[in-house]
């Protein structure tokens, strides 16, 4: 064993530097992410993580370009034939990576098991009321109420082939009760650009190029030329990077902020940077009658609207853009960039910084000297969270309120702000269906337990006007539902239910031989990517 | 002998419920696993269902009885981040784990004992005092600094050993080693010296001590003074009754070398039970941290029990003790 170990470390001598590269096969692209999916099943668990591995081997019926633009995918042609009635037509001649033929039934297979109570993915079939199969390759989706953006929310529902996940006992999304592990969870068979090849959770999820893709003609991919993805996840930040130093890696999808200015000049690498569609913002408690984490006894400040704008006149954001992110964000007025349907510029102003401004408003609602209160934060989920949180720490206190940080990992984060057991909290919030109705509807309307209505409201904010301004976001279309969000967007403003900060920006960090676009939801299309 | 297990098994039952008992109310404080299941959208009533799903609304010690009852069978239910079973998961991750420890613990014997009984028998010369320095960096330097220092090292500099990971691995009836593959051994290197670094100063401190302790014995200027050879003196005297300590601290930290890997496999992305149980702690996966928890504490257990065994059976005055307490 000993002569094993000396010949080994002997033979890593002697091969030096070139050899631990490993082979470097043209078109190979190893990348790397902090965390790997937990889960290859398409329907059941929606995150970012998830999705990252799905978008490469599943399709669905309509897909995104890089802009995030929509195009054809599954579908080649969708029409609202009546206001609650779409049709698609289905692109004909398309097989699975297992071989099975693509067909109505696995749509309509499809959308029924997005719609299963298991189902992670309710919001983007919440207005389907079934799907029926015309022909072989023709589907009518039925709608509850009429939805102006449903192609925007199927572009998130991927298309499983019905004969396989019934052959493989995989027809509803992952039930937590059953005591077996279902196939889904680590077998995928989609018709998209990549088919997996082997899985090893958090270790090594290596995909081949489907050269029978359908899209490899289209735009955008007729230069791509990936052969083969390695999906290998570091946790350590560190390790992360010196990776992709070392030359073991090509693609880091999330470098740590700290690091992009060495590996901006390290020869050899690339920094892409891009804005995400992601907004950070403070919420704030305005339904108890007396806040939890204060010291203001018997009345909640943040009911007053002076107290909000207060606050909001504190902050410095143009400090925290430049030293807390270091330039990565664009600081904004309202609460989703302008990539999401509905944004106004006209509604995205900031009330300025204004520290004097600010105190005069808090005197004027009662507070001359100020209160104490707990700004609460995630310490791992935004960029940058914890720091932003202690920079507004400081520039509160500068007008007198006294802010202590609660900074927690986001388990017990999150876990605490569903409780509604917090006062004033900082929340980031993306939107993949890349509607403004899906951020209203989750963080401002009231909370009433229909499907998705203010879910992460939890400062319970309640305003009878923007609830019929959100049911008029669900029904109308056109013109009249742009007009609806516009003047939402103008109370946002006026009322100040958040103080919003700014929209992420996402680095990734590569080898400067791979050409790839950046897209704002943070998902590299590998199918768009080529590599020199 | 038979009645001494026996009475020592007994004692560990109460220790494993202790720990159960521990981490299961840890668990409370970790997070809402609920919350990580269901992401960004869901319904009150989904909420409830999963909450109902996953027994979580029922009273703590319902919770708790059930966990121990299935613990004892063995079954540890579904992972709730990765819908997989826990046993699995476990048994997958197993074989990383233990040999890195193993690989460590050879490390730090084969290089500590010698290191301390140089050390030990020539106190002044210069390159025992540089033994002594470079010790003091190993006991006084946190894991992942060394492990990040070696990676800056070794993979980013020189190139030489890869930064993360277990380089490929073969699979022999359910265990994946990486012992058979060339870049299994190199990925090896970087996180044993990680994770052996301390045990290795560790047992050289020790060695040394235990050696200077034993050469001012009489029986050492009796071998002396009957003629012997330095190296007869010094390894079939001295060093043979300086380990029966070492042996006893090497074993208990076989185990903490496995508890304590976590840092080490997070650090260089090992895929063992620590990393797995890193990521569990992130998603608030109740039923891996407790297995995982189960599982060291009965590994200590254990590992206690053999090292309490071994000097039952190396020191004859435990017998005599023992045997009087009988009659």
């Amino acid at each position: 064993m000993i002569g094993r170990v000396f010949r080994a470390a002997a033979a890593a001598l002697v091969l030096g530097a070139g050899a631990m590269a490993g082979p470097v096969q043209a078109q190979t692209v190893r990348w790397t992410a902090a965390a790997d999916a937990n889960t290859l099943d398409p329907h059941s668990q929606n995150i970012g993580s998830v999705a990252l591995l799905l978008q490469q081997v599943y399709d669905p019926l309509i897909t995104r370009n890089a802009d995030l633009s929509l195009r054809p995918g599954l579908a080649t042609s969708w029409t609202e034939a009546e206001p609650r009635r779409w049709r698609f037509v289905l692109r004909q001649g398309v097989r699975f990576h297992e071989g099975q033929a693509f067909t109505a039934d696995d749509v309509v297979f499809s959308i029924d098991r997005a719609l299963a109570p298991t189902s992670n993915y309710g919001i983007f079939v919440d207005t389907v009321e079934r799907a029926v199969k015309v022909d072989d390759f023709t589907v009518d989706i039925f709608l509850k109420i009429a939805d102006p953006i449903l192609p925007n929310k199927l572009a998130s529902i991927f298309i499983m082939s019905k004969p396989w996940s019934e052959a493989n006992n995989a027809t509803r999304p992952q039930n937590t009760r059953a005591r077996e592990e279902m196939h889904t969870v680590r077998n995928m068979n989609g018709t998209g650009a990549f088919r997996l090849v082997s899985r090893e959770q958090d270790v090594r999820t290596v995909f081949r190029r489907n050269a029978d893709w359908y899209g490899w003609r289209e735009q955008g991919s007729t230069e791509a030329n990936i052969q083969e993805l390695v999906f290998r996840p570091i946790a350590s930040d560190a390790t992360r990077i010196a990776g992709l130093l070392s030359g073991e890696v090509d693609f880091v999808l999330d470098p740590p902020l700290q690091d992009l200015n060495r590996l901006r000049n390290a020869p050899g690498l690339r920094v892409l940077e891009g804005p995400e569609i992601r907004t950070i913002f403070i919420a704030m408690d305005v339904f108890r009658d007396e806040l939890l984490y204060s010291d203001v006894r018997g009345q909640n400040p943040m009911k007053d609207l002076r107290v909000r704008r207060a606050l909001y006149h504190a902050i410095d954001i143009q400090a925290i853009h430049r030293t807390t992110m270091r330039g990565f964000s664009v600081p904004t007025g309202t609460f989703f960039p302008p990539q999401v349907n509905g944004y106004t510029q006209a509604q995205d102003v900031r009330l300025p910084h204004d520290p004097t401004r600010a105190r005069a408003l808090l005197a004027e609602a009662g507070y001359p000297n100020g209160f104490g209160i707990t700004l609460d934060c995630p310490n791992n989920r935004y960029i940058n969270d914890e720091q932003i949180c202690q920079a507004i720490a400081a520039m509160w206190t500068r007008i007198g309120v006294r802010t202590t940080v609660r900074a927690q990992p986001l388990a017990p984060f999150f876990a605490q702000i569903q409780r509604d057991d917090v006062s004033v909290y900082l929340l980031g919030w993306g939107v993949p269906a890349l509607d403004a109705l899906y951020s209203f509807q989750s963080l401002l309307a009231t909370r009433n337990g229909a499907q998705g209505d203010g879910i992460w409201n939890y400062g319970r904010y309640s305003n009878p006007e923007m609830d019929a301004l959100i049911t008029r976001m669900k029904t109308q279309s056109g013109p009249q539902r742009t007009e609806a969000i516009h003047e939402a967007l103008r109370m946002y403003r006026e009322d100040v239910p958040h103080i919003p900060l700014h929209h992420q920006m996402i680095p990734w960090a590569m080898r400067a031989n791979l050409q790839i676009p950046h897209a704002a939801n943070n998902q590299p299309f590998f199918r768009f990517a080529r590599m020199n | 002998m038979f009645a001494f297990i026996i009475s020592r098994l007994l004692q560990a039952l109460p220790v494993m419920l202790t720990v159960a008992l521990l981490s299961f109310a840890m668990f409370a404080y970790v997070g809402d696993p609920v919350a990580i299941m269901l992401g960004q959208d869901y319904t009150i009533a989904q909420r409830d269902q999963l909450v109902a799903d996953l027994g979580l609304d029922q009273p703590f010690f319902v919770q708790f009885a059930k966990f121990v009852f299935n613990a004892a069978q063995g079954e540890f239910g579904l992972s709730y981040r990765l819908s997989r079973p826990v046993a699995q998961l476990i048994a997958e991750r197993a074989p990383a784990t233990l040999e890195l420890a193993l690989c460590a613990a050879f490390l730090a014997l084969a290089i500590g004992v010698p290191m301390g009984v140089y050390t030990g028998l020539y106190r002044n010369s210069w390159l025992s005092r540089f033994f002594l320095t470079f010790s003091l960096i190993g006991v006084s330097l946190p894991t992942f600094l060394i492990g990040i220092l070696l990676i800056l090292t070794f993979s980013v500099w020189l190139g030489w050993l890869p930064s993360f990971g277990r380089g490929d691995t073969v699979n022999i009836g359910g265990w994946s080693t990486g012992l058979l593959t060339l870049s299994g051994w190199k990925a090896l290197i970087l996180p044993s010296i990680t994770l052996g670094l301390f045990q290795l100063t560790l047992i050289m401190r020790l060695v040394r001590a235990e050696m200077m302790e034993v050469l001012r014995t009489d029986y050492i200027k009796f071998a002396r003074a009957r003629g012997l050879t330095n190296r007869a003196v010094h390894f079939g005297h001295a060093l043979k009754n300086t380990l029966v300590p070492v042996i006893t601290i090497t074993g208990l930290q076989l185990g903490a070398i496995i508890a304590f890997a976590i840092v080490t496999e997070t650090v260089f992305q090992w895929p063992g039970m620590g990393l797995l149980f890193i990521q569990s702690v992130g998603a608030a996966d109740i039923p891996v941290m407790s297995a995982y928890l189960l599982l060291i504490a009965l590994m200590f257990v254990t590992i206690n029990l053999i090292v309490d065994l071994l000097y039952y059976a190396v020191d004859p005055r435990l017998r005599i003790g023992r045997g009087k307490g009988a009659h």
